[in-house]
This record gives structure tokens, C-alpha cells and sequence, in this order.
């Protein structure tokens, strides 16, 4: 799950992280106000989106008067902002930071993440703080300073110095900077996030570290645990048929292709999704209905995948083993009449009672077309979509 | 012979009692020798008495000194299911296999860098299974976990994948064409887990009773290229790999809390490429695992 920039300070600032002063606004009106109250001569107002690139897709404006503060509310509220997160279309902007401004010296980057091959956290850090940190990866890996922490024994201070001498950190701020460091991981470790980024950190002026722009993903599975990370979900800044998959606990993601796809089990519903691309044609979803597909998952699981106005076929693709070809073949047909399909519908199910959820399909009187194979049943719709 | 696991191996199933626990220890019962595999569960509530007649201890380790058994099974549900981990692991087990899906990765964080420390301090290093894993099954012997038995055969392939259905989509091909096979191995797919591809792929190399393997792996994380890397230099045996995701899309979870595309290389074509390289098979059709792997014999 991801929240915005303004939620991201405050859990950072929760665990001692030093962040700007800034009050989150809903309404225009409410940006000056915002500024005063925060005082000083500039202010940021900043687009509060989850997609990063804000800036550089005019999200993010300095303002030195009032005025400009107003203005650049108006501006960016509302708008469809569009960054190399995003896609083509954008996001509209719902929410706007308004955060006093700060007397950058030096950008720095810090990152925790868990690490899959060592099984531990990585603090990554850099000196090129404020850039995109896939970009500096692949320019400059050097650039790139990581040290591994081992979570039973938590960030050492020579971890931290590694990070601070790594990236080059004035020794009269470096006991700040680790200080930083080992609150960032704590912050990282007790929300159960799987990302808590600071791009930039930065050196100020006087030699204080403080936390620029902050983005986080937390795991979803460990959500149960963290009503108050919770609270800061924004389904605004979600897919809409995802999240109503979601409350059916169904995995779903939206693509950009006309085919939607039904399968049980993440790897074989993926594998779907590929033989479709092999055979000429582009996904529409990705669709777990996972291990018990119920004929009210099945039915809702159709529901969701027709609300996408691009899909132009189904290809349904079951692997029956607990859950037997029968049923699923039942859910099928009651979910097709209850949707009243008029796209066609190729139906592929091995496993247990295959035989006979074949022929409840066939009984059904609805021009289901049934496929033996995965390749098979690819071609099927590739093919019926393309009307031969 | 088989990897890990065979008809003689006795089991522990942990969260016994649950609605899952129940009705997978009911199918791993009936599955070949199984009735005299599973033989101990374990709830501290509900010791001394028995799920159909599989008596039940109040601890892993209770349940290891009565019958013997060196594995265990594990559905107990997410919140709870890393300490299950640790339980088995401090009672010295050989295997642990984790089915439950949904355990936060911090837990699991933890109870791995715990194992490796207990290893390193010169305590019994046991093996994990998973999590979010459908387990192993020796075909005509035993199988441990959630797959559907009856379309297993056996016979000399070896088989070893991140997803459950998928693996059963490369078995349910194999014994079509008359293939059976020597064990085939689901580890699972988070992100942190146990046994990986390397592990697994070590073990068929080694099984005399294995000829040939099909890898299947996924987008997200090293695994499958360090494995690719393993093979080029000491693996025996043909293989046949498929990587799913070619159409997935970076920085989206797709199911598995594994399967994400984070960086470059962990694309399903970059693994593809890798794997081509280090002298596998690779297809870009599942539908074909089987039928590339028996040209190959």
C-alpha cells in the first residue's frame, strides 16, 4: 500500500525523522491560510499524488509571496497530472502540500528496502540526492553506497558512518545524518514497510539534515497489524476495479490489452497472460480468483473484468485440482447468464472431473468455446476476437 | 529414491485442527502411504486428543519425541505462522514445509536470519519449504501439501516451481505424454522463503532416480538467474525452463508478493535470456514444457 508525501513525513517525523513544517490542504482556499500559519517569506506548494516525478511534471512550485502561493494552488489543484509514473493519462491532483521552504546546501539520497538474496534490510544511500535513483543506478552504480543489516541486531553506528562517509557527509552534520539513518530503519522495521525512501535528504544550509520528499510502501500483508498506516489508504489514488476485486479477494491489475483473463493461481494466470502476447494479442488484466473459486467469485470476477469498456474476449483458464472442473464450470455458466456476455468466451480446465465440466459447459446452450490446451485456448480468442 | 521426502518420511502437521489443516490432512492421508506418514499434529488447546485418529501434542518438539517424525507441515494461519516456523526449527526437525500464504515479510525476515544464526552457532540446520507454497509430493509415495495428487505419475523428471498451479500445469503435461515424475517441488512465492531454485536443482542433480528437470520461475527477485548460473557449471541433467510474466508490467504485485518487477533484471525476459545462456531450454510457451523436455531425453 502506498501513501502520500505529507502522510510519509508524518510517520518519519513519528520516529524522530526531521522533516519541513507543512500543513496538507483539500481546498484551494485553504493554501494561504496554510502558508501563514506556517510563516517565512517561501513556501512550496506541492502536488500530492502516490506517482513520483511531481516536479518535473509541474507539480511542485516554489512560491515567494502569498499571492504566488494562491496562484499555484489554483494551478496545480485539480489538474491531471502526468509524470513517467503515471501513464499518458495522469492523475488529478486532490490534495497539495503547502510546506515552508528550505535553504538546500547538498541533495542527498537514502533508502531501507529488504534485500531477497541476503534475506536483510538494505540501506542504500547516495550523494546524488533529488534524481531518479534507477537513473544513478544504471549511470553511476558506484554512486551508490549499500550497507546489509542483519534485523537481529539492528543498524550499527559503523553502518551508518559507512552511509555517511559513503556519501560524502560533512563530519560537523555526520552524527545527524546517522542519527537519521538508524530512525529511517527503526521507521522502516516497526511499520512493516517494503519501502521508506528519502529523495532528497538534505544538507541545509546551517548543517541540519532533514527529510525533503519521503515516499513508502508498506506490505499488505502486514497491514492487519497497522490500523494507523491504514487510515492513510486513499482510494482516489487507486484503480478502481482493483479495489473492488479486492473486497471479493481477488488479485487483479488493469492492462492495456482487450483480452481478460480469469485463471486460478498467480503464476499459471500470468503464464495465461503470456501465451495471449505469444499469439498476437495484449492481456486486458491479470486475475487470480484463487483456490476457492466459488460460482460468487466467478460471477463477480466477470462483473469486474466487462466493467473495462476495451475487453473484447475472455479466456477463462482453470487448473481443477482441489477445486473441481464441475464447479468451476457451473460458476461459468451461471456467471455468463447473469452478465448476459456478449463477448466471446474460450473456457480451458484440466484436473479433476474435467470430463464433466466439459459437458455442463456444452449443456449450457451459450456459446462457450472449449480448449484443450493453454496454447490452444490462446488462439481460440485470439482468434474470435479478430472475428474468424 | 526422490528428493526430501519419501514413503517412510513421518510428519507432523501443524495447525491440524483448522478448517485447511483438516481437509489437506485428510487428502495427504489418502494419498498412497500416507496414512502411515502423517502421524502427529500439533495445538497446544487440544493435546491428547486426536483429528481422526491422528493424536494431537501440545508442541512440535512433544510430537517429535512420541513418533519419530522429522518433518513437518505447517497451515497455520499468517499471523501465527512464523513462530510455527521457529517451533519446528528449535525442535530440530530436517524439513519444514510452509503453506501459508499472507505471512508479513518482517516475520519472515526475522525467523530466516534466526535459523541462519542457530546454524551458525553450530545448531542442526533444518530445511524450510516456503511459505506461500503448495509443498512437495514424491508421486506413489507421499505428498505433503495441496496439490491435487491423482494427476502426479511416477516416474524420472523433476519438476520445481515458484507457483502452485503452474507446477500442476507442467505435471498434469508430463504425465499426459507418459512422463512420471521423481518429486515436484512448489517453494513458493514470497519474496523471502526458504529453499530456492539453486537448493532444489542441486538436490535433482544429485537424485539418481531423476533424469531430467523443468525450472519455472517468475519476474521478481535473483533466484532463477543464480540457479541458471549454478546449472552452466555443474548441473548433469537436461533442463527445460519457463519464466512467467513476460507481460507484466514493473512495479505492480502480480499475486505472489514475489512477483514484481523492481529493478532490470529481474524482468521474466532478462531471467528468460539468462537461462538460454547457461544452457537451458527455455520456452516462451508453457504449453510446451513437457513436450520440449521429452525431446531432450
Amino acid at each position: 500500500m502506498k501513501i502520500h508525501e505529507y502522510q510519509a513525513k508524518e510517520v518519519l517525523r513519528r520516529f524522530g525523522v526531521v522533516t519541513p513544517r507543512g500543513v496538507p490542504v483539500f481546498e484551494v482556499d485553504q493554501a494561504v491560510a496554510a502558508a501563514e500559519s506556517l510563516g517565512g517569506k517561501v513556501w512550496v506548494v506541492k502536488a500530492q499524488i502516490h506517482a513520483g516525478g511531481r516536479g518535473k511534471g509541474g507539480g511542485v512550485k516554489v512560491a515567494k509571496s502569498l499571492d504566488e502561493v494562491r496562484e499555484f494552488a489554483k494551478q496545480i489543484m485539480g489538474m491531471q497530472l502526468v509524470t513517467h509514473q503515471t501513464g499518458p493519462e495522469g492523475q488529478k491532483v486532490r490534495r497539495l502540500l503547502i510546506e515552508e521552504g528550505a535553504d538546500i546546501r547538498k541533495e542527498y539520497y537514502v533508502a531501507a528496502l529488504t534485500d531477497r538474496a541476503t534475506q536483510k534490510v538494505a540501506m542504500m544511500a547516495s550523494s546524488e540526492g533529488g534524481m531518479d535513483i534507477e537513473e544513478v543506478a544504471h549511470n553511476t552504480p558506484e554512486k551508490i553506497i549499500k550497507v546489509f543489516i542483519d534485523p537481529l541486531v539492528g543498524m550499527t553506528d559503523a553502518q551508518g558512518k559507512e552511509l555517511a562517509d559513503g556519501i560524502g557527509v560533512p563530519e560537523a552534520s555526520q552524527a545527524q545524518a546517522i542519527d537519521t539513518f538508524k530512525k529511517l530503519y527503526t521507521c522502516y522495521m516497526e511499520t512493516d514497510a517494503s519501502l521508506a525512501e528519502i529523495n532528497p535528504l538534505i544538507l541545509e544550509g546551517n548543517g541540519n539534515i532533514k527529510a525533503l520528499d519521503a515516499k513508502f510502501n508498506f506490505d499488505s500483508n502486514a497491514l492487519y497489524r497497522h490500523e494507523d498506516i491504514v487510515a492513510f489508504r486513499d482510494l482516489d489514488e487507486e484503480d478502481a476495479a482493483e479495489i473492488e476485486a479486492s473486497k471479493f479477494d481477488l488479485s487483479y491489475v488493469s492492462l492495456d490489452g482487450n483480452i481478460g483473463c480469469l485463471v486460478n493461481g498467480a503464476g499459471l494466470a500470468m503464464a495465461t497472460m503470456d501465451v495471449i502476447k505469444l499469439y498476437g494479442a495484449e492481456p486486458a488484466n491479470f486475475l487470480d480468483v484463487g483456490g476457492g473459486a466459488t460460482t460468487e467469485k466467478v460471477t463477480e470476477a466477470f462483473k469486474i473484468m466487462l466493467r473495462n469498456p476495451n475487453v473484447r474476449g475472455i479466456l477463462v483458464n482453470i487448473f481443477g485440482g482441489i477445486m473441481r472442473c464441475d464447479t468451476i464450470a457451473t460458476g461459468v455458466v451461471a456467471a455468463a447468464r447473469e452478465v448476459h456476455l456478449t463477448v466471446p468466451l474460450v473456457v480451458r480446465m484440466k484436473g479433476t472431473n474435467e470430463e464433466l465440466g466439459k459437458q455442463i459447459l456444452a449443456d449450457s446452450g451459450l456459446p462457450i468455446i472449449s480448449a484443450d490446451s493453454m496454447a490452444d485456448a490462446a488462439q481460440k480468442i485470439v482468434a474470435a476476437v479478430a472475428g474468424h | 529414491m526422490s528428493i526430501l521426502i519419501n514413503k517412510d518420511t513421518k510428519v507432523i502437521t501443524q495447525g491440524i485442527t483448522g478448517k485447511t489443516g483438516q481437509f489437506h490432512t485428510r487428502m495427504c492421508r489418502d494419498y498412497a502411504n500416507g496414512a502411515n506418514c502423517f502421524v502427529a499434529g500439533v495445538n497446544p488447546k487440544k493435546a491428547g486428543e486426536d483429528f481422526e485418529g491422528i493424536p494431537i501434542h501440545a508442541t512440535v518438539a512433544e510430537a517429535k519425541a512420541a513418533t519419530g517424525a522429522t518433518v513437518s507441515v505447517i497451515y497455520v494461519p499468517p499471523p501465527g505462522a512464523a513462530a510455527a516456523i521457529w517451533e519446528a526449527v528449535e525442535a530440530d526437525l530436517d524439513l519444514v514445509i510452509c503453506i501459508t500464504e499472507g505471512i508479513p515479510v518482517r516475520d519472515m525476515l526475522m525467523v530466516r536470519n534466526k535459523m541462519k544464526a542457530k546454524e551458525a552457532a553450530g545448531g542442526k540446520k533444518t530445511l524450510l519449504l516456503g511459505p506461500n507454497c503448495p509443498g512437495l509430493i514424491t508421486p506413489d509415495e507421499i505428498k505433503i501439501g495441496i496439490m491435487p495428487g491423482h494427476i502426479h505419475k511416477k516416474g524420472r523428471i523433476g519438476v520445481v516451481s515458484r507457483s502452485g498451479t503452474l507446477t500442476y500445469e507442467a505435471v498434469g503435461q508430463l504425465s499426459e505424454i507418459g512422463l512420471g515424475q521423481s518429486s515436484a517441488v512448489g517453494i513458493g512465492g514470497d519474496p523471502i522463503n526458504g529453499l530456492k531454485h539453486i537448493d532444489v536443482m542441486r538436490m535433482f542433480n544429485d537424485d539418481p532416480d531423476t533424469d531430467a528437470v523443468i525450472m519455472i520461475g517468475e519476474i521478481g527477485g535473483p533466484d532463477e538467474a543464480e540457479a541458471a548460473q549454478w546449472c552452466k557449471a555443474n548441473m548433469k541433467k537436461p533442463i527445460v525452463g519457463f519464466i512467467a510474466g513476460v507481460t507484466a508490467p514493473p512495479g505492480k504485485r502480480m499475486g505472489h508478493a514475489g512477483a514484481l518487477i523492481s529493478g532490470g533484471a529481474d524482468t521474466a525476459d532478462a531471467k528468460l535470456a539468462i537461462m538460454e545462456e547457461c544452457g537451458f531450454t527455455v520456452t516462451r510457451n508453457p504449453s510446451e514444457m513437457a513436450k520440449l523436455l521429452k525431446a531432450k531425453l
